[in-house]
């Protein structure tokens, strides 16, 4: 168990950079899939992909914190939460048009993270960890507090479908499915720039020995400022497609389940990588539809992979091929 | 002034219970550097366990001593055959908790239901006081005696007898303390377990004012964060300040503001951590 368990520190870092031939084939095989699909399957099964995307996205900007800066945010639903409602009340209330309530949500998001990175980023480890969770609880209280702009526990429902333009109604499941894996696509590629850039490498440095970066002369202070921020920005984009795709928030979306339901994707799927917590994603989205159709129990089950996953896999699926190599 | 007083004495109400709350939490992480976030869970079950014996004995001590041994034989347990497989690793242990307090959440849905309750008031506490012009229940009184009574009894434990030295030469080096005959791993699985108990301990004292919810351990986890941030992790005396200061903020805050009430408990918490990111007595 001690070797298990001593990787989870190590799973970051035992994650390549470059991938391996097998999982680029895989990676492939599985866009190609995403692509291909969907057109011959029940519209149902459209919406589970097209929810198991928007949480990709999600789940890969918490792991730009978590796996690849080291900085274990429990409150990343937050600026999801944050970004849906901007959509929403911008939409509802406001009657903005779609491109001035995306534009809403994702300033209004990013805004938040610049916001509250300044509050965290000087805080370490499980310091960080207890601060994020209690302002994602404050975001989460406002949302079910402030009543007069979220609507409470009721939410906010009837967000404005996506309209029809060039003769495509962008609201039914298919193009809508097709729009967000462009976007999926499109955060994806940058992140994967990000991470291969300088800055990207000095996060990993950072995580790896801050001391060591800040001796190399590095300001490790602003990096990990903007690492909070980018993924404060990448987790409004998927906040405001899932406005848009579900037509309806509320305080569930933000609270401390639902953050540590991402974390899990991250780690279930494979922290410091970005493939690992999109497929993270897909596995927790389709397991929690598909569970939840027989029983109730849905936060029984999640518990139980949540355990499972620390006892067995702590370094993620994604990097399960990469425990057997021998370790250096 | 009448007002004053009656809000002083309820915000003392709530830093009396936050304290027998956060305490527990901050001896974990203070031992063994746990996050845990199945602390309000425990809580939770406190409370649900003493609903189930209070139901048939009508005895609330009954109910408390039922609910901290059952929750603390639960916290004893997930140590033992859990947590400490992951010792001295943060992120493992935390997500641990966190699976538990899924698990603990959901547990309680399907053994007890979702209807809300309160605990009956312990027969003698139910009515109120009145001096001059300020009425103030007896029973909320009662919990803030029982309260400082803990936090005095915590601090002799700590400071005065044996096994409160062998605590802290386990906290401070535990290395070192097993070398010197500590009985480390069994210390830190009774801490765990005593730490548990005293949240489920919480429980009862809060059980006839804010009875039991779903939900109720995760409403009042941050609160315990929010304390144990502010005095600073792993403190006894951070605790005994942080809830003071977070039960007052959080009654002024919800009498003035209601609708911001999460935002004047959380500008305490940004100000000590501005200034001190350890907290007011934490260590570095």
């Amino acid at each position: 168990m001690g070797e298990a368990s001593s990787n989870f520190d190590r799973a970051a870092s035992t994650a390549r950079t470059r991938l391996s031939r097998r999982k680029l084939g895989i990676l492939i095989a599985g866009l190609v899939g995403l692509a291909v699909l969907p057109p011959i399957l029940t519209s149902y099964w459209v919406g589970l992909l097209t929810q198991a995307l928007i949480f990709g996205v999600l789940a890969m900007s918490l792991d730009i914190l978590l796996g690849y800066t080291g900085m274990p945010s429990f409150g990343h639903a937050g600026f999801f939460g944050v970004a849906a409602y901007a959509v929403a009340v911008f939409s509802t209330r406001y009657h903005a048009r779609f491109l001035v309530s995306a534009l809403a949500g994702l300033v209004i998001g990013t805004l938040l993270g610049a916001a509250f990175g300044l509050l965290v980023s000087h805080v370490r480890d499980v310091y960080f960890l207890m601060i994020t969770l209690a302002l994602g609880m404050v975001l989460w209280g406002l949302s079910y507090r402030w009543i007069p702009v979220t609507g409470g526990d009721n939410g906010i429902s009837d967000i404005p479908r996506l309209a029809t333009r060039l003769g495509v109604s962008w609201s039914a499941p298919l193009p809508f499915y097709y729009l967000t894996l462009v976007v999926f696509i499109a955060c994806g590629g940058l992140l994967m720039l990000l991470v291969h850039s300088p800055f990207g490498l000095t996060l990993q440095g950072i995580r790896e020995s801050e001391s060591r970066m800040k001796s190399l002369g590095v300001n490790t202070w602003l990096h990990r400022y903007l690492s909070y921020v980018i993924a404060g920005a990448f987790a409004s984009i998927a906040g405001i497609v899932w406005a848009y795709y579900n037509g309806f928030v509320g305080p569930t979306y933000l609270d401390l389940t639902a953050s540590s339901e991402i974390f899990l994707m991250v780690t279930l799927g494979g922290p410091g990588t970005l493939a690992g917590p999109a497929i993270g994603a897909g596995a927790i989205v389709l397991l929690k539809n598909v569970i939840s159709t027989y029983t109730q129990r849905w936060l029984l089950i999640l518990g139980a992979v949540y355990i499972v996953t620390i006892l067995w896999a702590p370094q993620g699926l994604w990097n399960l091929g990469a425990n057997r190599r021998p370790k250096t | 002034m009448v007002y004053l007083i009656t809000q002083t004495l309820n915000g003392l109400f709530s830093a009396g219970l936050l304290f027998l709350i956060a305490s527990g939490l901050t001896l974990v992480f203070g031992v063994m550097r746990i996050v845990n976030i199945a602390h309000g869970s425990f809580y939770m079950l406190g409370v649900y366990v003493a609903f189930s014996v209070v139901n048939r004995t009508h005895s609330l001590l009954l109910g408390a001593l039922a609910a901290m041994l059952v929750v603390g034989g639960i916290g004893f347990a997930m140590q033992r055959f859990f947590l400490r497989r992951f010792a001295s690793q943060p992120l493992p242990e935390m997500m641990m908790t966190m699976g538990f307090a899924l698990l603990f959440r959901d547990g309680a849905l399907m053994i007890w239901g979702g209807d809300p309750f309160t605990l009956a008031y312990p027969s003698g506490l139910a009515g109120s006081l009145e001096f001059h012009d300020v009425v103030f229940p007896v029973y909320r009184l009662f919990v803030i005696l029982v309260a400082a009574g803990v936090g005095i009894l915590l601090g002799i434990l700590n400071g005065k007898t044996l096994i409160g030295a062998k605590l802290r030469a386990a906290v401070d080096d535990p290395e070192m303390a097993a070398g010197t005959g500590v009985p480390v791993a069994l210390l830190c699985g009774l801490v765990f377990a005593v730490g548990a108990a005293l949240a489920a301990f919480g429980g009862v004292m809060g059980g006839p004012i804010l009875g039991g919810y779903p939900g109720i351990d995760f409403d009042l986890l941050p609160l315990a964060f929010v304390v144990v941030i502010i005095g600073g992790m792993g403190s006894l005396r951070g605790a005994v300040v942080g809830s003071i200061i977070v039960g007052m903020i959080d009654n002024f805050g919800k009498a003035l503001v209601p609708e911001l009430s999460y935002f004047t408990l959380f500008a305490p918490m940004v100000i000590v951590l501005a200034l001190k990111p350890t907290g007011l007595y934490g260590r570095s």
